[in-house]
């Protein structure tokens, strides 16, 4: 393996732009190569651009930046918790900011301003994550705050169920089973550029802080003995999680168990540091969805397929075996 | 001249009183064993002085200034904390868990300084570990765990050390060999205080034994001194056979 690790980004970013492109290519109407590439340099006719820059391409970018808020997230949280079952997903962080966002459309205070939808994501999503960070730190064990994550999933799914009950008419009911499901259907420039500014800021304070989740490899007590502010490490975590996932619903809803597969795929390539499992996390989980996402539209269904299911599909069965993998000794 | 005084400290939790007005000093060139039962106040006392926990009254200085004020880079530079081995959370390598040792000089794993590289290769060698350098280390034994941590802490090259327990449910050979990497490391002009168990063990590497029990300090001084009969059975209740440094445990009293 040590023969790849020079590779690794190089090789994800080469094949995650590869994916974006070929996600412009294929589709209900499959277009040829040099009609894409046309269109991307402004060549082509208007109906290839349209199909290319209104829609396919601000789709698979969206899978993109939403897998890699997911995978930076999720590789981090399982750094700051020591914890290769962590992610936003299975912690109920995602449930709690798809619930905040539909609870802002429900409502109508979109209306306000149209970073309303994204701001009250993020906020449920630093909401969850400050409140697990507080559970990690009191109960210590790793089964209890997984429970915890479970418990608040639940919470926030039959807190989204009570406003579907409530739901005035089909469509927002509709709406909220794309909150749910996670789904990258019919994403413009618009939306990405209204979630892009707390992405970047999430995923950058993950950046900046990566090397204390190295440190703390050795546990808390002697991550602070060789020189880790644990106070400062654990907020800036948080804040860092909080705000990628936050943006990544605010995109796409709440997709699951993507930022557990990428890490953990990931892990061994990096010699197992978190610190270096960041960046070809978010990569990977970033191309994961854009293939998920090409499968959703072309796979023939009557309804297309929810991104989320899929990503379920693929990462429900993962996360089980990495459970059962588990030895006793790291809790 | 880097040196640990602690004055009068209190630890208490709730209504607990876990240190009671412990006073100590570190400083190099000194191997001082903290001795003591079980829930004596070892590590309380050990996390008060790293300023990790702040002492309910009393104060713990590094070079005169409060442990609990400085930053937690200053004082890993001046002071390597070893704390009692827990499992590591991932099986890194052995190289990158003893470059860890290296954080607070602004090490990044997989991209170490020439310095760093350099400090991580000696205390690898140091701690015989060179030839398992890239081995994960969910493949060590426990002897080789034990070796691991005491390499890390090396790595810092600080002029002090404080090991809890280092040489817990290790082997006679290993007791040996990492007490030995510690004496040499105080040779070469480091101050460590370790917390131990084995009191003939401790008595025979420690220039001083500090005796601890119930939250305070009992006595603190060179073994031929304080390692006695009676200390024995006052702190741990024990009777005992004392010879020079010699210690035959009888039984418990």
């Amino acid at each position: 393996m040590s023969g790849g690790r020079a590779f690794v980004i190089p090789g994800l970013t080469l094949a995650s732009v590869l994916a974006i492109f070929a996600a412009c290519l294929l589709g209900s109407t499959p277009l040829p190569t040099e009609r894409v590439i046309a269109a991307f340099f402004g060549g082509a006719d208007i109906g290839d651009r349209l199909v290319v820059w209104s829609i396919r391409l601000p789709r698979a970018l969206a899978a993109f930046l939403v897998g890699g808020a997911l995978g930076l997230s999720g590789a981090a949280l399982q750094g700051l918790l020591r914890n290769p079952l962590a992610e936003p997903g299975v912690l109920g962080v995602s449930a709690t900011a798809s619930l905040a966002a539909t609870f802002s459309l429900y409502y109508g205070l979109v209306g306000i301003s149209a970073w309303i939808m994204p701001i009250a994501a993020i906020l449920g999503a630093l909401a969850a994550t400050a409140l697990l960070a507080v559970a990690a730190i009191r109960a210590r064990s790793v089964v209890t705050l997984i429970l915890i994550g479970v418990g608040l999933s639940s919470f926030a799914g039959a807190l989204m169920s009570l406003l579907m009950n409530l739901a005035p008419n089909p469509f927002s009911l509709s709406d909220m089973v794309n909150w749910m499901l996670g789904s990258v259907a019919n994403r413009s420039f618009n939306e990405i550029v209204l979630a892009l500014p707390f992405l970047v800021a999430g995923s950058g304070i993950l950046l900046a802080t990566r090397r204390g989740l190295s440190a703390l490899t050795l546990g808390e007590e002697a991550a602070s003995g060789v020189g880790l502010n644990l106070h400062r490490q654990r907020i800036l975590t948080v804040l860092g999680a909080g705000l990628a996932t936050g943006a990544s619903v605010a995109l796409a809803g709440a997709i699951g168990f993507v930022g557990i597969v990428a890490p953990h795929l990931v892990r061994p390539f990096v010699d197992h540091d978190p610190a270096r499992s960041l960046v070809p996390s978010a990569l990977l989980a970033g191309l994961i969805l854009v293939i998920a996402d090409i499968g959703v539209r072309i796979i023939p269904t009557d309804s297309e397929l929810k991104l989320g299911v899929v990503a379920a599909l693929i990462g429900a069965p993962i996360f089980i075996w990495i459970a059962m993998q588990r030895r006793a000794v790291h809790d | 001249m880097t040196e640990l005084t602690v004055r009068d400290v209190s630890v208490k939790a709730g209504d607990a009183v876990l240190v009671e007005d412990a006073s100590f000093r570190l400083a190099r060139g000194e191997f001082v064993a903290l001795l003591g039962p079980n829930g004596a106040g070892k590590t309380s006392l050990i996390r008060a002085s790293l300023g990790l926990a702040v002492p309910t009254s009393g104060d713990a200085r590094l070079d005169g200034e409060i442990t609990s004020n400085l930053s937690p880079i200053t004082r890993a530079q001046k002071l390597a904390y070893l704390p009692q081995i827990r499992p590591l959370a991932w099986p890194n390598t052995v190289r990158d868990v003893v470059a860890l040792g290296r954080f607070s000089h602004g090490a990044v794993l997989g991209r170490l300084k020439r310095t760093d590289a350099e400090a991580v290769d000696r205390a690898l060698a140091a701690c015989d570990l060179s030839a398992l350098a890239n081995r994960n280390s969910d493949t060590l034994s426990g002897g080789e765990l034990a070796r691991m941590h005491c390499a890390r802490a090396f790595a810092a090259e600080a002029p002090l050390l404080i090991a809890d327990e280092p040489i817990a449910a290790l082997d006679p050979r290993h007791q040996f060999r990492i007490l030995d990497l510690i004496a040499e490391y105080v040779r070469q002009g480091g101050g460590a205080l370790v917390v131990l168990h084995d009191i003939g063990l401790a008595a025979r590497y420690a220039s001083r034994l500090i005796w601890m029990k119930d939250g305070r300090i009992l006595a603190d001084g060179p073994p031929s001194e304080t390692l006695t009969k009676d200390r024995l059975e006052i702190t741990y209740g024990v009777r005992a056979t004392v010879d020079g440094i010699k210690v035959e445990m009888d039984g418990p009293i």
